[in-house]
C-alpha cells in the first residue's frame, strides 16, 4: 500500500512539472501580434491612438493596468524573467534602479531617445527610455492664504516655521510614489541632516496620509475640496487640472499654484521586458510610445509633460504648469541602494 | 491493514497539498530578517487592531444571533426556513461584494471606521452561530427546564443555570469559528476598512505588493499562523472541559407564550430584514449613475464607450472568474473527499483529529495565497505566472469547507455496511464505492456548489496568485475601487451584483442536490 501513496504523490508532482513547463503561448514573428503593455493605474491613452497605431503597424496593444506605480514595479521584479507581458511604461526614476536591479528589463533605447530634452535623454541608463515628466512639488491653496492676508511659504524651509504650523499634508513614502519623491527632495536638499527637517516638519503638525488621492481629496483645502489644509504634495501640472477637469471650463478658475523649492522631478520611463514572448513588437511600441501624436496626448491624458522636444504643450499647462528651474534630483543607483533604509529612518522619525 | 493502506494515499495527498503553502511560510519566515518584524512597534499595534476588531465582531455577531436562535429553533415561527435561509446565506456571500455592500448603504462617514467593519462581519457571522448553537438547541430536553420551573426558578434563572450549561459548548465552538474569520478577515477590512489602521492580513499583503518586503510579510504569516493554532488549541480544550452529556430529544417547538418570547421572534424578524439590507443597497447602488436611475454602470462594464485604455471588460473578466472556479471546484472536491475519508479513516483508529480537522479552516487564505506565491519563486520549478496556481488557491481555501459538510455523513454511515459488502466479495475501493461513494454522492452536489461559490468570490489568496491580465471579478471591483470618481465606484458595484448573481445561481442550482439528501 506504500506504494501506491509513494505513486500518487509521483503523478501529483509529474503533473505539476508537466503543466508548469507548457510554454507561454508561443510567438510568432509574422502576422499580426498583440503585445502586452503593463502599466500603472494612472496610464490613459485615447483608443484612437492605439487604433492608429495598430492599422498602421498590425501590432495590437493590450494595456493592462495593475495598482501604482510601485506596486506595478514590484509585481515585475516578482516576476522578472517570465514576465506578464512584454512591456513595461511607468516605472519612474526613484523605482528604477529596483526593477534595475532584479533585471526586469532587456536593455533597450528607443533611436527616437535623440529627439528626448537633453536633460532627461540618457537618464535611463542605457536600458530604458524615457516617455514624460513631470514635478512632485508643494501645492498651495491660494484663496486660503489670500483670505487671512498670509503670504504662501516659498521654500522648504518656510514649510518648518510657526506661522505655517499645522498647515501641510503629505504621503506615506513607503506607499505613495509622490510621497516618496518628496522625501528623496528634502534628502536632496539637506543631505545628511534631512532626518533633522523632517522632526521639524512633525513638530510644526505636518501629517502624512497613505496615497495621493487622500491627501489631495480629503486633506487639502484648495481645488474645491473639503479638506483644512491649503499645503499638499503634489504634482506641478495639479493647478491646470482645475481648469481640465472643471463642469464648465469657460467659468473654472485656477485657486492653486506651486512652491518652486524643493519639487523633485519624476522622470517615466518605458522598457522592454526580459523574457518578452514579442521584444521586436514592443520596442515598437516603445519607439511610437516617443512619436509625436503619442507625445502630445500625455499632457492633458496624463498630467505629465512630454519627453520629446518641441512638443507644444496645451494652453493651460504653459499658464499655471511653471517648471521649476532647479528641481531636486538624486542618482538612480544611491536611491537604490539606500531606499529601503531611508523608509526606515523616516517611518522612525515621523511616525513612531 | 487495507483500511490503513487506503487511509494513506488520501492523507498524503491532502496533506502535500494543504500543506505546502503553511510550510513555505514557516521557512521563509524563521528567519532572523523576517522575526525582525516582530520588533516593530508598527506590528503590535497592526496585531492589536486586528484582535479589537475580530474580538467586538465576535461579541456582536453571537450577541445578535442568540435570541434569533431560540426563536428559530424552539418556538413556532411563520416563515421559518425562509427567515433562516435570509440568516444563513450571507455567510456563502464573496466578502469584498459584501465589503462594498456596506460602504453602499452606510454613510459616508462610517466609511473606514471600526463600526462599519464589524457591521459587516456580524452580517457574515449571525448565520453560522445561528446554525451551530440552534443545532443543539433543538435538541435539548425540554424537561430539564420544566423541572427547574417547578422548583421555582424564574424563566431567567432557568436560562442561565440549566440550559446555558448545555449551550455553553456550541456557543464556544461558533465564536471560536467567527473569531478564527474574523481576525483572518481581508476582502472586507481591504474593501470597508481605513488604509491607516489595516490587519495582519491586509499588512501581509501591503508588504508584499507594495513595499516587497517579503522576509516582513512571511514573519507577519507566521505570528499571524501562530495566533490562530493557539486559539484553536485553546478554544478546544475549553469546549472538551465545558462538554456536559446531554439527553437528546426532539422537543417539538412551542407557541411563543412569554413576552421574551414575543420579543424574540419580532427580533428574528427584524434581523432577517436588517440582513437584507445591504444587498438591497447595493443593487439600488448600481443602477445610479448621477442623480438619476439607470443602466449606464452595466453599460460601462459590458460595453464601454470611453474611448480609453482604462475601459474594463466584463465578458472576459466573467469568463476568467467561471474557468477559474470550475477548476477550484473540482479539486476542492476531490480534496474535500479525500480529506474527509482520511479523517473519519484516522478516527476509526482512536486518534482525536479535531483541532487539526479545524486547522485548515484555520489557515487563511491570504496565507494560503502568500505561501504559494513563496512556492512559485522559490520551489524547485519555477511556477511563476503559472495560470493553474489560482484555481489551486482557491481550492484550497475551498476544501476544507467541502470536508467539513461531507465528514458528517461519513460519521453517520453504519460500518457493518462496509463489511457486508466485503463479505460479499468487493475488494476496499470497491467496497468504498458501493458504500460510502454511493452515500455522500449527493451531499458532494451541494459541497460541489458551496466550493463554486467560495472560489467565484476568493480574493484574499487570488489577491497574490493571479496574473495581472487575467483578473477575477472580485480582484477588478478592488481594482475599480482604487481609482477615483463616481463612475468608478458605480462600475464596481456594476460587477458586484453580477458576481452576486452568478453565485445566486450556483447555489440555487446545487442546493436541490443537498435537499434531497
Amino acid at each position: 500500500m506504500k506504494v501506491l501513496g509513494t505513486a500518487a504523490l509521483l503523478t501529483v508532482a509529474l503533473a505539476l512539472t508537466a503543466c508548469a513547463s507548457t510554454p507561454t503561448p508561443a510567438s510568432s514573428s509574422s502576422g499580426p501580434v498583440t503585445v502586452r503593455l503593463l502599466t500603472h493605474d494612472s496610464f490613459v491613452l485615447s483608443t484612437t491612438l492605439l487604433n492608429d497605431f495598430t492599422t498602421r503597424t498590425g501590432i495590437t496593444i493590450e494595456v493592462v493596468a495593475v495598482g501604482d506605480a510601485g506596486e506595478l514595479v514590484n509585481r515585475a521584479v516578482l516576476s522578472a524573467g517570465k514576465p506578464e507581458g512584454d512591456l513595461l511604461f511607468g516605472v519612474d526614476n526613484s523605482l528604477l534602479s529596483r526593477a534595475v536591479s532584479a533585471s526586469v528589463f532587456d536593455p533597450y533605447v528607443s533611436p527616437e531617445v535623440r529627439h528626448v530634452r537633453p536633460e532627461i535623454a540618457d537618464s535611463g541608463n542605457g536600458i530604458v527610455t524615457p516617455i514624460d515628466d513631470g514635478d512632485v512639488c508643494i501645492n498651495i491653496d491660494k484663496v486660503w492664504f489670500d483670505k487671512r492676508g498670509l503670504t504662501p511659504p516659498k521654500t522648504l524651509d518656510d514649510l518648518a516655521k510657526p506661522e505655517y504650523a499645522g498647515l501641510l499634508v503629505t504621503q506615506n513614502p513607503a506607499t505613495s510614489s509622490p510621497g516618496l519623491a518628496f522625501m528623496l527632495a528634502t534628502i536632496s536638499k539637506y543631505g545628511d541632516s534631512w532626518r533633522e527637517y523632517w522632526s521639524k516638519l512633525r513638530a510644526n503638525g505636518a501629517i502624512a496620509v497613505n496615497g495621493w488621492t487622500e491627501a489631495y481629496t480629503s486633506e487639502f483645502s484648495g481645488a474645491g475640496n473639503s479638506g483644512s489644509r491649503p499645503l499638499v504634495v503634489s504634482y506641478s501640472s495639479s493647478p491646470p487640472a482645475e481648469l481640465i477637469y472643471a463642469a464648465d471650463p469657460a467659468k473654472a478658475s485656477v485657486t492653486t499654484s506651486t512652491m518652486t523649492d524643493g519639487c523633485y522631478r519624476q522622470i517615466e520611463y518605458a522598457g522592454v521586458l526580459a523574457g518578452a514572448a514579442h521584444p521586436d513588437a514592443a520596442k515598437a511600441v516603445i519607439d511610437w510610445l516617443l512619436s509625436p501624436e503619442v507625445q502630445s496626448d500625455v499632457a492633458l491624458s496624463m498630467f505629465v509633460f512630454p519627453a520629446r522636444a518641441g512638443v507644444s504643450l496645451p494652453p493651460e499647462f504653459v499658464q499655471y504648469a511653471p517648471r521649476p528651474t532647479n528641481p531636486e534630483e538624486l542618482p538612480a543607483d544611491e536611491v537604490g541602494a539606500n531606499q529601503q533604509q531611508w523608509l526606515n529612518d523616516w517611518t522612525e522619525t515621523f511616525v513612531s | 491493514m487495507r483500511s490503513r493502506g487506503l487511509a494513506v494515499a488520501p492523507v498524503s495527498v491532502v496533506a502535500l497539498f494543504l500543506l505546502v503553502p503553511v510550510i513555505a511560510v514557516l521557512i521563509a519566515g524563521v528567519r532572523p530578517d523576517s522575526l525582525h518584524v516582530l520588533s516593530e512597534s508598527r506590528t503590535w499595534r497592526v496585531v492589536g487592531f486586528t484582535a479589537l476588531q475580530a474580538l467586538l465582531s465576535t461579541v456582536v455577531s453571537v450577541a445578535l444571533a442568540l435570541p434569533a436562535t431560540y426563536a428559530l429553533y424552539r418556538l413556532r415561527l411563520r416563515l421559518r426556513r425562509l427567515t433562516l435561509a435570509v440568516l444563513t446565506v450571507p455567510f456563502v456571500l464573496p466578502t469584498v461584494v459584501v465589503g462594498l455592500a456596506f460602504r453602499a448603504l452606510l454613510p459616508e462617514n462610517l466609511n473606514g471606521t471600526l463600526t462599519a467593519i464589524i457591521l459587516a462581519h456580524a452580517f457574515f457571522n449571525v448565520g453560522l452561530v445561528v446554525r451551530v448553537v440552534g443545532g443543539v438547541w433543538s435538541r435539548l430536553d425540554g424537561r430539564m427546564q420544566d423541572v427547574g420551573r417547578t422548583l421555582g426558578m424564574t424563566p431567567f434563572n432557568v436560562f442561565r443555570r440549566v440550559t446555558l450549561p448545555y449551550l455553553r459548548p456550541a456557543i464556544l465552538a461558533s465564536t471560536a469559528l467567527v473569531a478564527m474569520f474574523t481576525f483572518t478577515s481581508f476582502g472586507v477590512i481591504m474593501v470597508l476598512g481605513s488604509p491607516a489602521q489595516p490587519t495582519i492580513e491586509v499588512e501581509i499583503y501591503r508588504r508584499t505588493t507594495q513595499i516587497l518586503d517579503i522576509p516582513a510579510a512571511a514573519g507577519l504569516a507566521l505570528l499571524q499562523l501562530v495566533v490562530v493554532v493557539v486559539a484553536l488549541i485553546w478554544s478546544a480544550a475549553l469546549q472538551r472541559r465545558t462538554a456536559m452529556l446531554m439527553r437528546q430529544s426532539s422537543a417539538p417547538p412551542l407557541r411563543a407564550s412569554s413576552t421574551v418570547d414575543r420579543l424574540c421572534v419580532l427580533w428574528t424578524y427584524l434581523l432577517a430584514l436588517a440582513l437584507t439590507l445591504p444587498v438591497v443597497a447595493l443593487i439600488l447602488r448600481s443602477l445610479r449613475a448621477g442623480d438619476q436611475w439607470s443602466l449606464q454602470r452595466y453599460q460601462q462594464i459590458f460595453a464601454p464607450s470611453g474611448g480609453t485604455t482604462r475601459d474594463i471588460d466584463a465578458f472576459s473578466i466573467v469568463t476568467t472568474s467561471l474557468r477559474y472556479a470550475a477548476l477550484a471546484t473540482v479539486l476542492a472536491v476531490v480534496l474535500g473527499v479525500l480529506g474527509a475519508m482520511a479523517v473519519q479513516l484516522a478516527t476509526r483508529r482512536g486518534v482525536t483529529l479535531e483541532a487539526t480537522l479545524l486547522l485548515p479552516l484555520g489557515v487563511s487564505a491570504v496565507t494560503i495565497g502568500f505561501g504559494l506565491l513563496l512556492v512559485s519563486i522559490h520551489g524547485p520549478v519555477d511556477l511563476r505566472g503559472w495560470s493553474f496556481l489560482v484555481p489551486l488557491g482557491q481550492a484550497l481555501v475551498a476544501a476544507p469547507l467541502v470536508m467539513m459538510l461531507l465528514l458528517p455523513i461519513l460519521r453517520s454511515i453504519d460500518p457493518r455496511l462496509r463489511y457486508v459488502a466485503s463479505t460479499l466479495g468487493a475488494g476496499p475501493l470497491k467496497a468504498w464505492w458501493a458504500v460510502d461513494g454511493r452515500l455522500i454522492g449527493r451531499a458532494t452536489v451541494g459541497a460541489a456548489g458551496l466550493a463554486c461559490a467560495v472560489s467565484l468570490g476568493e480574493f484574499g489568496a487570488t489577491a497574490f496568485l493571479a496574473r495581472v491580465d487575467e483578473p477575477t471579478i472580485p480582484l477588478q471591483i478592488v481594482r475599480l475601487l482604487g481609482r477615483p470618481g463616481e463612475a468608478n465606484f458605480g462600475s464596481a458595484t456594476a460587477l458586484a451584483v453580477v458576481l452576486l448573481t452568478i453565485t445566486a445561481v450556483v447555489l440555487t442550482a446545487t442546493d436541490r442536490g443537498r435537499k434531497q439528501w
